[in-house]
């Protein structure tokens, strides 16, 4: 259907060198996860120095974690996956370049900077302004390539997989730009352009869309490649995947104010966050419908192939944490949850179950394609790597839902003259037992991150693993 | 808000609703088969192609069921700018409804020893548990869950008292606060870093811990010019006005040189947060006599 030039190539340096980091920056900050883990069960592995204490460190987990490897998990797909839907190279390999070493600059930037306690305080956008104007400049050159690419496509349509990566593309460049517009005092100070509760619902603006557009619609655009291919299905539906697209980046921008429930925030926009959360319920879902049905026909492929397990069981937690992600936002529900440790166990079920498990799968799928061989060094390893994964991410959630309701009852629980019955410390000594589970299923995830790396490092110095800059484009 | 911005946010927010029905309904209308088909739209990404199955029904369903409930929600509560929906509902009114239902449910309770002279009650044991309750919710954060305090917060089971420990004492502390303020260098704002040292060893010399015993000496006028006015000339302090007594060895800012220096050098402030209109009066009668029953 297409005119494509025979000499065309696509860039699979990048490419390669992004899944690579998406590998190390999932190490490290899960590994720092699993450190900040073990000092809320026992707090001398704080260490008693102010680098390495729970405060300083938790920012540089989340950090590490999001922009790290999910972002390089993303930067690696949304580049080979627009490549080759759009049949068309990058339009520019030094552009490519700089987003991938312009990313690791601020990667580096943030294990500096945040142990030594720089940061700008607001979650998820502690990173200081010069790190976030390099964060910027980055961005909106990742958004040049992207759509500059898909304006060169010799495909007459732009492929869904596509319109999910440029959403997230263009919004979280809105997103970044707008929370982080700050005075800055001194080379590392600075101070928000916004004031009081306008500040907390900018601040959660953009939180929430992390969540939302980094966290989801990014990697729905990964699974709207991924789990077919793997699978070899056509989607299973283009018209879902038309309704759920405009729904969710319509409903998706007016979640925040979930955050703020029962605040100084006026009511209206904690109402219009509540409802807006509800409407949200139907749109995800249409996502994991529509991978779990691309499925169909193919479900015995789940038995002997792990990375489309890998993708499915995603789907799964993907599923249940859209469901569970609406409920916590009713105002009942959230004045049991808000400031728990259900919300931690919600994240991660998204974060570990959804984020951490298709990029696993999307990255088994591409390392041996980066390399020219036919497949991953050990399928067996890659199953007991998905094993790995799957008991971790369980053991991790149950232990924080059940901390999250216990703390939540415990904490309203009150004697019959309307004092409170518990005290907090009693409350967190009861939490004792759930850290020490998700201090566990933390550390068997991140041995199966650890797996992964020596399968990856194995396929790679196979004889006839040859690097691939430059692959040829060819029809699939 | 002004109507401007009340307007801008209903029409943007049912926009966002209407926008998703429209959506939905205007895609369903084009579907061409009802059940699950193998046609494909005919294009091909990489070798991906698309079916053209219809919307999963249940799914439909349950997308309109979240706009109509959404629908509902805004017609009860306040969620279309200035409108204040139709049940009245406010995150205020809810939060003075709950505290009047608390009030109706808890005040009869504490009612029953709110005529109970401090002293008296401090001796019976159900009024007891119930102030120690109330000291664990209320004053525990500061003083510590014992009433031991801590660095600036002080001890209340020592029977040193900064404000009197006489049940009227207690009561006004707890009804209307307390607000703590040592000038830097007292009365003597020009006081130089030697005067310090022997101003500092002049305190210590009052439990026998002067460093030097010719600084102390001659401190003795430095603090009659500096400190007296409050600590008064044998240092015993002035429950009046809450200056602490410096000859008892007992210590809210910390006991050594350097801690003392610094309260000389930089002063202090503190506050005791007033209890009165957060708590009912029958409820600091009770916490009264339980932090009286500490000490007596």
């Amino acid at each position: 259907m297409s005119t494509v030039n025979a000499n065309l190539t696509y860039n699979y340096k990048v490419v390669r060198q992004f899944a690579i980091m998406t590998l190390v920056w999932g190490i490290v900050g899960m590994g720092m996860g699993v450190l900040i883990a073990s000092q809320l069960v026992w707090p001398s592995m704080n260490l008693d120095l102010p680098w390495t204490h729970f405060g300083r460190l938790r920012p540089l987990h989340t950090n590490l974690v999001i922009f790290g490897f999910g972002g390089s998990a993303l930067f690696a797909t949304s580049y080979y996956v627009v490549q080759r839907t759009c049949q068309a190279r990058l339009i520019s390999d030094s552009l490519a370049a700089f987003t991938f070493w312009g990313w690791q600059a601020v990667m580096v930037a943030a294990i500096i900077t945040l142990p030594m306690g720089l940061t700008s305080t607001k979650e998820y956008a502690e990173l200081e302004w010069p790190i976030d104007i390099l964060i910027a400049l980055v961005w909106i050159t990742y958004a040049l390539v992207f759509f500059g690419t898909i304006t060169k496509r010799s495909t007459p349509h732009i492929y869904v997989a596509n319109w999910f990566y440029g959403g997230f593309i263009l919004t979280v460049a809105a997103l970044h730009i707008g929370n982080n517009l700050a005075l800055p005092a001194t080379a590392f100070k600075s101070y928000s352009a916004y004031a009081g509760v306008t500040d907390a619902m900018m601040q959660w603006w953009y939180g929430h869309n992390a969540v939302g557009f980094f966290l989801t619609a990014g990697f729905l655009g990964m699974m709207y490649y991924f789990v077919p291919k793997q699978a070899n299905r056509p989607v299973y539906s283009y018209r879902l995947s038309i309704v759920h697209f405009w729904a969710l980046i319509a409903t998706y921008v007016w979640a925040g104010g979930h955050h703020l429930h029962y605040s100084a925030l006026p009511d209206w926009a904690q109402t219009a966050g509540m409802v807006m959360s509800l409407i949200l319920l139907a749109p995800s879902w249409g996502g994991m419908i529509n991978g779990m049905m691309t499925l169909s026909g193919a479900w015995h492929k789940l038995r002997t192939d792990p990375i489309l397990r890998f993708l499915v069981v995603s789907l799964s937690f993907y599923g249940m944490s859209t469901f569970e992600g609406p409920m916590m936002a009713i105002k009942t529900v959230n004045a049991l949850s808000h400031n728990t440790d259900w919300t931690i166990g919600h994240v991660h079920s998204g974060a570990l179950g959804w984020v951490a498990m298709i990029s696993i799968g999307a990255v088994y799928h591409l390392i041996p394609k980066l390399w020219g061989v036919p497949a991953m060094y050990s399928t067996g390893l890659i199953n007991v790597h998905f094993w790995l994964a799957t008991v971790g991410t369980v053991l991790y959630i149950v232990a924080m839902w059940v901390n999250g309701i216990m703390q939540g009852l415990m904490w309203r629980a009150v004697n019959q003259d309307g004092t409170l019955t518990y005290s907090f410390v009693e409350a967190l000594e009861a939490s004792w037992p759930g850290y020490l589970v998700r201090f566990i299923g933390g550390a068997i995830f991140l041995s199966g991150m650890l797996v992964m790396a020596y399968n990856t490092y194995m396929t790679v110095r196979q004889k006839d693993a040859v690097a691939l800059d430059n692959a040829a484009v060819q029809p699939a | 808000m002004s109507t401007f911005w009340s307007i801008w946010i209903s029409v943007i927010v049912l926009g966002t609703i209407f926008g998703c029905w429209w959506l939905l309904m205007a895609t369903r209308k084009s579907q061409t088969t009802d059940t699950e088909t193998d046609r494909t739209t005919g294009h091909s990404f990489d070798g991906i192609e698309e079916y053209d199955n219809p919307l999963p029904k249940w799914w439909f369903y349950l997308f309109i069921g979240t706009c109509v409930f959404s629908l509902g929600y805004l017609a009860l509560y306040p969620g279309l700018g200035n409108f204040q929906g139709l049940l009245g509902w406010s995150s205020t009114n809810q939060w003075e409804t709950e505290m009047q239902q608390a009030d109706a449910r808890y005040s009869e309770l504490y009612a029953r020893y709110g005529d109970t002279p401090v002293p008296a009650l401090a001796d019976n044991e159900d009024a007891m548990k119930m102030g120690q309750r109330l000291f664990a919710n209320n004053c525990a954060v500061c003083h510590g869950s014992a009433g031991r305090g801590s660095l600036g917060f002080p001890n209340l089971t020592d029977n040193d008292w900064l404000y009197g420990g006489e049940p009227d004492n207690i009561l006004t502390t707890l009804h209307e606060g307390r607000n703590g303020n040592m000038p830097a260098k007292g009365f003597m704002p020009n006081m130089n870093n030697t005067q310090v040292d022997q101003v500092v060893n002049y305190v210590l010399s009052f439990s026998d811990r002067e460093k030097s015993a010719e600084a102390a000496e001659a401190g003795e006028a430095v603090f009659a010019q500096a400190c007296a006015g409050c600590h008064g000339t044998d240092g015993k302090g002035n429950q009046g006005m809450g200056a602490p007594n410096l000859t008892d060895n007992i210590w809210l800012y910390g006991s050594t040189y350097d801690w003392i220096r610094e309260t000389v050098v930089n002063g202090r402030q503190n506050q005791m947060p007033a209890q009165g209109g957060r708590l009912s009066d029958d409820q600091i009668q009770i916490l009264a006599a339980y932090v009286y029953s500490l000490s007596n």
